[in-house]
């Protein structure tokens, strides 16, 4: 364990929002991308199914 | 009762196999990415200890890296699918290129993007046009035109041809992205993994990009192999439309 205590591990040594903001852009685009092919197969299934 | 869902099977030969198989084959590749990433967060952002000149900062090589490589490794496989389908004419090559294209240009997003949210701190510029990020964007620019000349000509097989062509020309510009840090002066760091010499960095930093780096693989397989089980289905379903 490299951390001290919740808000260094949050401050990341003043580096938060960089650090913090590329985790959350690479999680959002991967849950994004999933989100978007979940519903582009309910569209076609439901397409093949009438 | 849910109504059976009837697909034209003989137009495609060998998609007709690979649907189930690829079925099978999804659940694992998610939960080993899942996996794999969960445990790569925890070295990356919890054991990792501190870069002695980027201080923490560097710690978003532990995304901006594996999505860099996959950024590049994904368009040679997709440029490779491109070669198979023009070569033997095979739909499947054609529909596994279509599919890479998207979670390509998704790694080259995050790449872009990561890289500057780490270049405002250490260089002071979100974006320098150095030869390094402008051969990434020009990346993104590819994978862009790729599924836009896709959806621009509405004869599928035309479609699939003349975008195979484009992901074959293009893939010049994966080498040159690679390296772009040796040819140029570029403010762009060196490697920090290469296959002749020993790493530029600590084990345990080195272990956390590798995780990352295999969890991301497995999720762009499954990702892949999900967009493609959709692309034959779409595909079949147009068929009995015509």
């Amino acid at each position: 364990m490299h951390w001290n205590s919740i808000s260094e591990f949050l401050a990341m040594g003043g580096y938060g929002f960089y650090v913090w903001g590329s985790f959350a852009v690479t999680f959002l685009s991967m849950t994004i991308e999933l989100w978007l092919i979940n519903q582009r197969r309910k569209s076609v299934t439901r397409t093949l199914e009438q | 009762m849910e109504k059976k869902i009837s697909i034209n099977w003989f137009k495609y030969a060998s998609p007709k196999t690979f649907y189930p198989l690829a079925g099978k084959i999804i659940p694992w590749c998610a939960i080993g990415a899942a996996i794999l990433i969960a445990y790569g967060l925890y070295i990356g952002l919890i054991i990792a200890p501190t870069d002695f000149q980027q201080g923490e900062g560097y710690r978003i090589i532990f995304v901006h890296v594996p999505a860099a490589w996959f950024s590049m490794f994904l368009y040679l496989i997709m440029a490779f699918y491109a070669a198979m389908g023009l070569v033997f004419n095979a739909k499947l090559s054609y529909m596994m290129a279509t599919a890479i294209a998207p979670t390509g240009a998704m790694f080259t997003f995050v790449a872009l993007v990561t890289g500057s949210l780490w270049g405002k701190p250490m260089w002071g510029a979100w974006w320098v046009w150095d030869a390094r990020l402008t051969s990434e964007l020009i990346l993104l620019f590819l994978y862009v035109g790729y599924f836009s000349l896709q959806a621009a000509i509405d004869d599928k097989n035309r479609a699939d041809k003349a975008s195979a062509v484009l992901a074959l020309v293009g893939a010049i510009n994966v080498p040159i992205i690679y390296f772009s840090v040796k040819w140029w002066n570029t403010l762009h760091q060196g490697s920090s993994v290469s296959l002749t010499k020993a790493p530029a960095m600590a084990a345990i930093m080195l272990q956390g990009m590798m995780v990352m780096a295999i969890g991301f693989w497995l999720y762009s397989v499954a990702v892949i192999l999900m967009r493609v089980r959709c692309e034959i289905l779409e595909r079949d379903s147009k068929l009995k439309m015509f």
